[in-house]
């Protein structure tokens, strides 16, 4: 094995034991923290079903940033849905033999990149031009955009214009994954791609990039509106009762 | 005060988001407390030497107690959906008005403090040390948020500014930056009963003068009775509703809607304020204490039903944390035996909702035909709605979502003839503040309150040019009070707000008239 595969073998897997284990341990603190009082932005479901649908609605959708504004939300959800659709789309190199609906998206994916791009520069635009989006933007607010779409931007560039050894690839990534780790084929766009993929990897459990776990945890989005009805009570408010 | 040479902002047709005026609120600053407003409820009387290390402790001790604060700290993108929401930030233009710049104020610290980017790369993350100017501007940009959770409606992710808010105050106060209103209407509360002092005696003093108007008035005997024990009914109400104009036309409503209905009914002494300021502040022991006294008076009163009447923060404070608090309401609490709650539950009569806001008891009474309106008497208004933003964005009416914005409006139509509503995006859950919420509606700060009322000043001059508006009815004291004040700036006539129970009591029929 090369230098640069053994590089990159030991790349990911920092990354992916960054990521997995920031995330855990986020997800866990935000499980944990009590939350002492009912605070549904109201009109609210009044049923734990109605609340599935509106969170249902909030992250496949965004119905909260669609009444914000319709310029924002378009760019945000190309964006996202373009983003979920490439990441789908990967998972082709992770699965041997590929799933039947894996194979049916492929075309699609290749969209996808295009309108992921397309939103990414559109947020842009908004942070630079737009008074007050450039007043609360902080110089990382631009290099996650930035990173994003110099992402999106080496993978379109390997699918159509440097044509990367995709089955070497592929058997990179099934190696990591049965730990039989395997040579990376020599590809500098390929280099680029992976290294900025595993650097998003590491900076997700330390960044704004928890918004994708915070959501389902949010109050005003995640509890039932039955104040009236059933008893709410956090375990430290509870302790003041026995006084 | 300098009242009138503060001059309202321009009211357009076609509003639009301002340029950007970077400071131009940076001197805007409430009366802070003095010490004996802080000791007085607990707080240290003026700024601790280790106010530093203090503030990061109690900010860390909040962020393990409120799953809302973790989450909203770090869950922002500034993607900038609530920018131009804020009504303060459209009234002013002062960019840190926009919600994400007033949670940032925060948030700022928080990275510094509590993330390791911020630690690592401050600058490249916004994140910044709390020296004595960041804490000054808390002090300044916090004490300029109504609470009113519009720009929570818009964000992603459900980010609430007034849980920011609300902890950005309790910090402030537990270092002895407290804001002076809102203290020392705390204060006022435990001490004497209601927000604005007004003791037992006197308060019946008013109660039997205004048997004396009413009956003046329409002939009837209408009772407002005070600390009457196995009354059916506790109506816990803002103090305001005791002597302000034109608070007390929704009082003298509801004794009327008592007398025709013939429900037996009582005020009480101990529980004369229905507004609870300790939300306002953040502090869930001021919270809970100030939210006792309704529990202690009905049990003392041994009354059936808790009503609360016309106000926006108490509605929510009643509807939402009620039960939580004091357990008024159903339910217990984790599903396991809950003493607490079963000793007022069992007296309540749970065959009415508990609690219960004035406009449901109205409003089922209508529905069952047990009162009935002269709609002609109220034939000299032209009426819009208000919607008052804890009432839309923070409660429920009735038994469906959306209750909160049916059953106000359902009265008025059943009451009078004549209701316009004002522009969509400036009503129902996307209503703007008043200007006043949130323990903002004192004088220090009023050139905030005017610039910030702008939003809703040109909703209602749409409605009041083209359809003739003449009544803004409301069901909050503060909206009254604050409208009342801010009326005149922008032209139009102060007694042009009043509550919905307002409107009850000049149509209502009065059985044995």
């Amino acid at each position: 094995m090369s230098a640069a595969s053994l590089i990159f073998t030991g790349l990911f897997y920092f990354a992916a034991a960054v990521l997995l284990a920031g995330l855990a341990w986020k997800i866990a603190d935000y499980a944990k923290t009590p939350a002492p009082l009912l605070i549904p932005t109201t009109p609210a479901p009044t049923t734990t079903g109605g609340v599935v649908l509106r969170m249902a609605r909030e992250v496949l959708l965004f119905e909260s940033l669609f009444k914000s504004g319709l310029w924002l939300w378009a760019m945000g959800w190309l964006f996202h849905l373009g983003l979920a659709l490439v990441l789908l789309r990967h998972l082709r190199y992770f699965t041997e033999p590929v799933w039947a609906w894996v194979a049916l998206l492929q075309p699609f994916g290749i969209y996808a990149g295009f309108a992921m791009a397309a939103g990414l520069a559109g947020l842009l635009a908004r942070r630079i031009l737009l008074e007050r989006i450039r007043y609360i933007s902080t110089p990382s607010d631009h290099l996650m955009l930035l990173l994003l779409l110099a992402i999106a931007a080496s993978g379109m560039v390997m699918k159509f214009v440097f044509h990367t050894d995709i089955v070497g690839v592929k058997a990179f990534f099934l190696g990591l994954m049965l730990f039989d780790p395997q040579p990376l084929p020599v590809d500098g766009p390929l280099y680029v791609h992976l290294s900025l993929v595993a650097m998003l990897m590491l900076i997700f459990p330390f960044s704004k990039l928890l918004h994708a776990p915070g959501v389902f945890f949010s109050p005003t989005r995640n509890q039932v509106d039955n104040p009236r009805e059933a008893r709410h009570l956090s375990a430290w408010a509870a302790k003041m009762e026995g006084k | 005060m300098a009242g009138p040479e503060i001059k309202a902002p321009e009211m357009r047709a076609y509003p639009l988001i301002p340029r950007l005026a970077p400071g131009a609120m940076a001197a805007t600053k409430s009366y802070v407390a003095n010490e004996k407003v802080q000791e007085e409820i607990g707080f240290p009387g003026k700024l601790v030497d280790d106010w530093h290390d203090k503030a990061i402790g109690k900010m860390g001790e909040l962020l393990g107690k409120y799953r809302s604060l973790k989450v909203f700290m770090d869950s922002c993108v500034h993607c900038g959906a609530c920018s131009d929401k804020c009504h303060y930030f459209l009234g002013t233009g002062d960019p840190k008005n926009m919600p994400v710049a007033r949670q940032d104020l925060m948030r700022s610290v928080y990275r510094r403090h509590f993330t390791l980017a911020g630690k690592l790369v401050p600058k490249l993350v916004g994140a910044r040390e709390l020296t004595r100017d960041v804490l000054d501007e808390w002090y300044s940009y916090f004490n300029q948020c109504s609470e009113c959770r519009r720009c929570s409606v818009f964000c992603p992710y459900g980010i609430d500014t007034a849980e920011v808010t609300m902890a950005a105050r309790e910090i402030l106060d537990c270092v002895g930056y407290g804001q002076k209103y809102s203290n020392e209407i705390i204060g006022k509360v435990h001490k004497i009963g209601n927000n604005l002092g007004l003791p037992g005696p006197a308060l019946a003093n008013t109660l039997e003068g205004l048997e004396e108007d009413v009956l003046e008035d329409t002939g009837v005997a209408v009772r407002y009775p005070l600390d009457v024990k196995g009354a059916e009914v506790l109506l816990v109400t803002p103090s305001a509703d005791f002597f302000a104009e034109p608070h007390i036309e929704s009082l003298i409503g509801y004794g009327k809607v008592f007398h025709a209905a013939g429900i037996s009914w009582t005020l009480s002494t101990k529980a004369s304020e229905a507004g609870n300021f300790g939300m306002f502040i953040g502090n869930y022991e001021q919270l809970r204490k100030i939210a006792m006294r309704v529990r202690e008076a009905a049990l003392e009163l041994g009354v059936k039903r808790i009503v609360v009447g016309e106000c926006g923060h108490a509605w929510r404070v009643a509807y939402s944390f009620w039960n939580t608090l004091t357990g008024i309401g159903e339910g217990a609490a984790g599903g396991k035996p809950d003493p607490f709650a079963i000793q007022l539950q069992s007296q309540l009569d749970h065959r009415y909702r508990q609690p219960m806001h004035i406009c449901e008891l109205t409003w089922d009474l209508i529905g069952a035909g047990a009162i009935s309106f002269d709609k002609e008497a109220n034939d000299h208004r032209i009426i819009t709605f208000h919607d008052s933003c804890n009432v839309a964005r923070g409660s429920r009416m009735g038994d469906t979502a959306g209750g909160q914005f049916e059953i106000p409006r359902n009265i008025i139509r059943a009451v009078a003839n004549h209701y316009v509503e004002m522009a969509p995006g400036t009503t129902h859950e996307q209503t703007f503040c008043c200007g006043g919420g949130g323990g903002l509606l004192t004088d220090d700060l009023l050139d905030l309150r005017i610039k910030g009322a702008l939003p809703r000043m040109e909703a209602l001059n749409l409605v009041a040019g083209g359809q003739g508006v003449n009544f803004m009815a409301t069901i909050c004291a503060i909206c009254k009070a604050q409208f009342s004040k801010i009326l005149p700036y922008y032209g139009f006539k102060m007694g042009m707000v009043g509550g919905v129970h307002q409107l009850v009591s000049t149509s209502i029929k009065l059985g044995d008239k």
